[in-house]
């Protein structure tokens, strides 16, 4: 059977640097360019500081970056695409604590003017899918770390976009939540059908979760490897962990960020 | 993990509102507190009693007046009670409504901010009641003029408060609205206003005290109806159990005031409560 494989979203060499042509000038982006196809999960892993959120705001439309072009579904993006979403590593403060659990994740959805009944639809759907069944009226506060940061997925997943962006989004919890959240993440990544493109530093994550590593040198970044992933799905964090074709991509990756972070481009 | 800290919340919920309410510590605290308003009251008592002046009357003149004469005359809620809470609630809430739309307006925005900030420290660092004269003679001398005196007095609080709030305002909340489509006015009413609630109230606490000192003071001068206006007169005519009547009256009306003002802030900010 033919399948027709789409480009989603592209960065055609992107630049950025903060302050131009004053003294504090810092150039975070070096001509970035790579295309995430739709249904992908690719994840994008680099040394620390170099620039990972700068590409990861300037892909979502949040901000511009000083040269080179966004395209999403082939149209250049000036702001945030309707079909895009952005989650952010530090959930404590994405979410809204004056709201509870379920109206943060309707938040999107009545400013897009859909009926209640498909809002509430949707919000059920997707704190089913996050796991979160059952806390809707919670306030977010009264959640542990990794439940804000499903509660945030959620939001995402409720709105629908086929595209979602997670910067660094389990930077911040424990590893064993972390390992939850990667398989939560997978099965809704399958299930739902979105395109992901995945931001973090660890990069037993990277490989884990992705179809593709992108590898990123150190600041200006550049993209230096396009590794393709080719382990089974559905993984599981013991024995795709144990495979030895994952412990030699994650070697590969290892020794790409090591040299990246020691010789700068 | 997240199991731990839902069996601690679930602890929490259980021992709700009405067990902590009854509880030991509570009728305690309740006790002491009752304990030194008698105390008060006593040194009230004894003290008068003492002085036997008919500059201070005895609370057991006072009080009853309180009753038969303020909380229970007709006429006096016309002329009096009436009038003058119409005043502060005017005065207040429309320095509310223009102090916080403006305030928001301008912690929003740099711009405003510095060609505005100026001015506002002008015109704050003017003791309302030297405005009396001023607004005498812009609005004459009826409610026009009491009401822009408490307006404008209880205006600085609210406005500060508001501009602090805005600016404050966390920027990842207004990146996550925008990275979820939603539009400037959404970011506005369901964003910048209820992350900013929290230091408006705090403003609107520090001026519904000073409302209520403003609206006594407008009534002082060139009035013929209202709390102030009995309380000067009656000084002025030798009424003094009348005019302590008042007093109290207007300890009252503070905190039910302030009573109310703190219902609707628990409503709002109930999120801040748990």
């Amino acid at each position: 059977m033919e399948t027709v494989v789409t480009t989603l979203l592209s960065a055609d060499d992107i630049h950025h640097t903060y302050s131009p042509g004053k003294p504090e000038e810092h150039r975070a982006l070096g001509g970035i360019s790579f295309s995430v196809d739709e249904g992908e999960f690719v994840s994008i892993v680099g040394p620390s500081g170099c620039g990972k959120t700068t590409l990861m705001r300037c892909l979502s439309g949040l901000m511009q970056p000083t040269a080179g072009t966004v395209l999403m579904e082939g149209r250049a993006i000036s702001a945030v695409p309707e079909d895009l979403t952005l989650v952010f590593q530090d959930y404590s403060r994405s979410l809204y604590p004056w709201l509870r659990v379920a109206d943060n994740v309707e938040f999107p959805l009545k400013d897009h003017r859909l009926p209640r009944a498909e809002r509430r639809k949707r919000v059920a759907q997707a704190l089913s899918d996050v796991g979160l069944t059952g806390h809707e009226t919670k306030y977010p506060r009264q959640l542990s770390g990794g439940m804000q940061q499903r509660v945030a997925i959620a939001r995402a997943l409720a709105y629908r976009p086929s595209m979602l962006l997670m910067d660094e989004p389990y930077a911040s919890v424990d590893a064993q939540t972390r390992e939850s959240l990667e398989d939560m993440l997978l099965d809704v990544w399958e299930r739902r059908n979105k395109t992901v493109l995945f931001v973090t530093h660890d990069i037993d994550e990277s490989v884990y979760l992705a179809d593709r590593v992108l590898v990123l040198s150190k600041g200006p970044s550049q993209v230096i490897a396009d590794i393709t992933v080719d382990i089974a799905r559905p993984r599981d964090q013991i024995d795709t962990k144990a495979d030895p074709e994952f412990v030699e991509l994650r070697a590969e990756v290892a020794r790409l960020i090591r040299n990246a972070g020691s010789d700068p481009t | 993990m997240s199991d731990l800290v839902d069996t601690e919340m679930a602890v929490v919920m259980s021992d709700g509102p009405l067990r902590r309410w009854l509880s030991v510590d509570r009728i305690a605290d309740i006790g002491l507190r009752l304990a030194v308003l008698g105390g008060v009251y006593l040194f009230w008592l004894l003290a008068t009693r003492a002085a036997d002046s008919i500059f201070f009357p005895v609370p057991t003149d006072v009080l009853p007046a309180v009753w038969n004469d303020w909380l229970t005359d007709s006429t006096t809620w016309q002329d009096n009670i009436v009038p003058s809470v119409i005043r502060l609630l005017y005065g207040f809430v429309l320095a509310a409504v223009l102090s916080i739309a403006l305030g928001l307006a301008i912690g929003r925005s740099q711009v405003l901010l510095e060609m505005l900030e100026p001015t506002i420290h002008f015109l704050r660092a003017i003791p309302p009641p030297a405005l009396l004269p001023v607004f005498l003679i812009i609005f004459g001398i009826g409610d026009m003029q009491k009401v822009m005196v408490i307006a404008f007095g209880v205006a600085p609080p609210i406005l500060l408060n508001s501009i602090d709030g805005a600016r404050s305002v966390d920027q990842l909340q207004l990146d996550s609205a925008a990275a979820l489509q939603i539009g400037r006015r959404g970011r506005i009413t369901k964003v910048i206003f209820p992350a900013a609630a929290p230091k408006v109230f705090a403003g609107l606490r520090v001026s519904m005290s000073l409302a209520v000192i403003l609206m006594v003071i407008s009534e002082l001068v060139a009035a013929t109806d209202g709390i102030g206006f009995r309380i000067m007169r009656n000084s002025r005519n030798f009424a003094y159990v009348d005019m302590w009547a008042g007093l109290v009256v207007l300890a009252i009306l503070g905190i039910l005031l302030n009573a109310g003002l703190t219902l609707i802030e628990r409503r709002v900010l109930r999120w801040r409560l748990l």
